[in-house]
Order: structure tokens, then sequence, then C-alpha cells
């Protein structure tokens, strides 16, 4: 096909897509303009029937527990087929590049980071009920502070502060639990993932009861996960820093 | 209101910049701007939560992936 055909045949669809795009358009709902009952609804029980006073974080880990036990094996699935997939094209299995970093700011600067990173996530996680934050984004927080080390050291550092089979355990066992807290709720109060703990005190830790149990197993599994990519990303990375080869 | 106006516009044109940047090392760093003004719409229209989502994964996890395949990548295109 010639350019000419291809940019007749883009503007026609184009102009199409862009008029029905626009056709669309009209009908909407002015901004900010919210007709649905669910969330009304959410907004009001998530504190009175629930204690916990991140309504986000109540839908997360309680009414809508069951979507968030998807997502969790979605990222557990696709951080195993990184897993298998990267896996074939390593040949050396246990590479030790000379990657020290030689930056006296880059290592200060990361290096005071690190701490910082790594309590954020934990608080994120902590407060996942309480405050905006929850398991999800303390978990790659916390995997965040793994990176921070990378960067201000090396890989080698990275790699010893991060086994690979104790952050397999960690992954797995953070799935399970999700799994494990849902059918506790199944036994006790005859339902998949209901929350069975005692409710506690609105806006303290000592609340939302179960919600906290989903939300740190999730944070675990989260951070694990996330770890374990980077891992694989970076011995990928590490592969083509000069001097990797020659060492062996 | 006029918050809304500046966040909603800062990442419609960052948006359209990543989409204008070829360079693929270019476009990591630029989509890491457009991920921060993701966050800022976030927390302008009142979703925290979304927000530090967006935060958390686009400023390390998102970059780091593909700042490590470039790498790569870039190693093995090189004529021996």
């Amino acid at each position: 096909m010639s350019r000419r055909q291809r940019l007749t045949l883009f503007s026609v669809v184009a102009l199409g897509l862009s008029g029905f795009v626009l056709w669309a358009m009209t009908d909407l709902r002015s901004f900010g303009d919210y007709a649905g009952t669910y969330g009304v609804l959410l907004n009001k029980v998530g504190v009175s029937e629930r204690h916990a006073s991140n309504v986000v974080g109540a839908i997360v880990f309680d009414f809508r527990g069951f979507d968030t036990l998807g997502e969790e094996f979605i990222l557990f699935s696709s951080v195993m087929g990184v897993a298998f997939i990267l896996r074939s094209s390593l040949k050396i299995k246990d590479q030790r590049p000379l990657d020290a970093v030689s930056n006296d700011a880059t290592r200060t600067v990361g290096g005071l980071m690190v701490p910082i990173v790594l309590i954020m996530g934990l608080w994120l996680a902590a407060y996942g009920y309480v405050t905006p934050g929850g398991g999800f984004q303390g978990g790659v927080a916390i995997a965040s502070a793994a990176v921070l080390v990378w960067t201000a050291t090396s890989y080698r550092a990275f790699a010893r502060l991060t086994p690979a089979p104790t952050l397999d355990a960690i992954e797995g066992a953070g799935a399970a639990a999700y799994v494990v807290v849902g059918l506790v709720g199944l036994g006790l109060d005859g339902a998949f993932l209901a929350n069975f703990l005692p409710l506690g005190t609105a806006g303290t830790l000592a609340s939302a009861g179960s919600i906290g149990l989903l939300n740190w197993a999730s944070a675990f599994e989260v951070a694990a996960a996330n770890i374990l990519l980077y891992r694989e990303f970076f011995q990928e990375y590490v592969q083509t820093f000069p001097g990797v080869r020659e060492e062996r | 209101m006029i918050l809304q106006l500046i966040s909603f516009t800062a990442v419609m044109v960052l948006g359209v910049l990543v989409v204008l940047s070829f360079d693929p090392l270019r476009q990591v760093m630029v989509n890491g701007v457009f991920g921060l003004s993701l966050v800022v719409l976030f927390v302008v229209l009142q979703a925290p939560d979304v927000g530090l989502s967006e935060l958390v994964v686009g400023t390390v996890a998102f970059p780091l992936v593909l700042l490590a395949t470039i790498a790569r990548t870039k190693e093995t295109q090189r004529p021996k």
C-alpha cells in the first residue's frame, strides 16, 4: 500500500471515528454529575457498618473483596509469567557485575531515601483502611525501597538483601492468606470474605475487622511480587553491564 | 474549578508530548512527568487512593521496567 493510499484510509477512518466520539459526547452527563446509587450507599455504610474511615479501603477489601482477590492473582500470575519468559534467556546463573555506584550524591541521597520510602510504604499499608492508601500502594512503595537499595549501592547488595526463595514464599503466603481469611469468613459467617473480626473504633488502627488482615495479606503479596519482578528485569539489565561477560 | 482546569490541561498537553517523543529513553522521562500530572489530577478530583497508586506505579515500577528493557534491547541491537 502506498503512502497516499494509507493516508486516505486513515483520514476516512479517523473522520468516521471522531464523528462517533463527538456524537457519543453530546449525550454525556455534565462533569461531576453522579447518578449511581451504589456509590452513595457505600459512602454511607462504610463507616457505620464496617468502621473503616477510608471508604475506598472498605470497598476494596470488604464490599468488593472478591474483585481484589482476582486482582491479587492477576499480579501473582503475571510475575510468574515474567519469571518464566525471562528465565529462558538467562544463560549465566550467578552473575557478579561490578556496578558499585561511584557517584557520591546518588549514594548519599539514595541511602537516605531507603528508610524514608520503607517507612512510608509501611505507613501506607498499615493505615490503608483509616486514611488514603492500602495494601497495594504500601506494597509497591516497600518494593521501591528495595529498588533504591540497588540505586544507591549495587546489584550484589540488592540481590543479597532480596533472596528469591524468601520472596517466593512471602508472595505465595500473602496470596494464600487472602484466600484463607475469605474461607474463615465463609466458615464463621456463611459467606466467602465475610467480615468476621470485631469492628473496633473507626479512625484507629483497631478498626474495620478483617479488612486489616486482608490489607496486610495483599501488602506482603504486592511487595514481594514487585521485588521479584524487579529482580528479573535487573538480571536482564546487569547482563548488559560492561564487564559482566568478561568475568565468566 | 481553576485547579481542575489546570490539571486537566497539564494531563492533555503532557499526554500529547509522550506520544510525540520518538526516542524511547526520552519518552520514559516525559511519561514520568505525565504520570505526575495524573497524580495531581487525581488529588484535585479528591481521589487520593488512586493518586497514590499512580504515584507508586508511575514513578518507580513502570519506568524501571521500561529502562531495564531499553538497556537490554539496545545491547542486542548493537552490531558486533
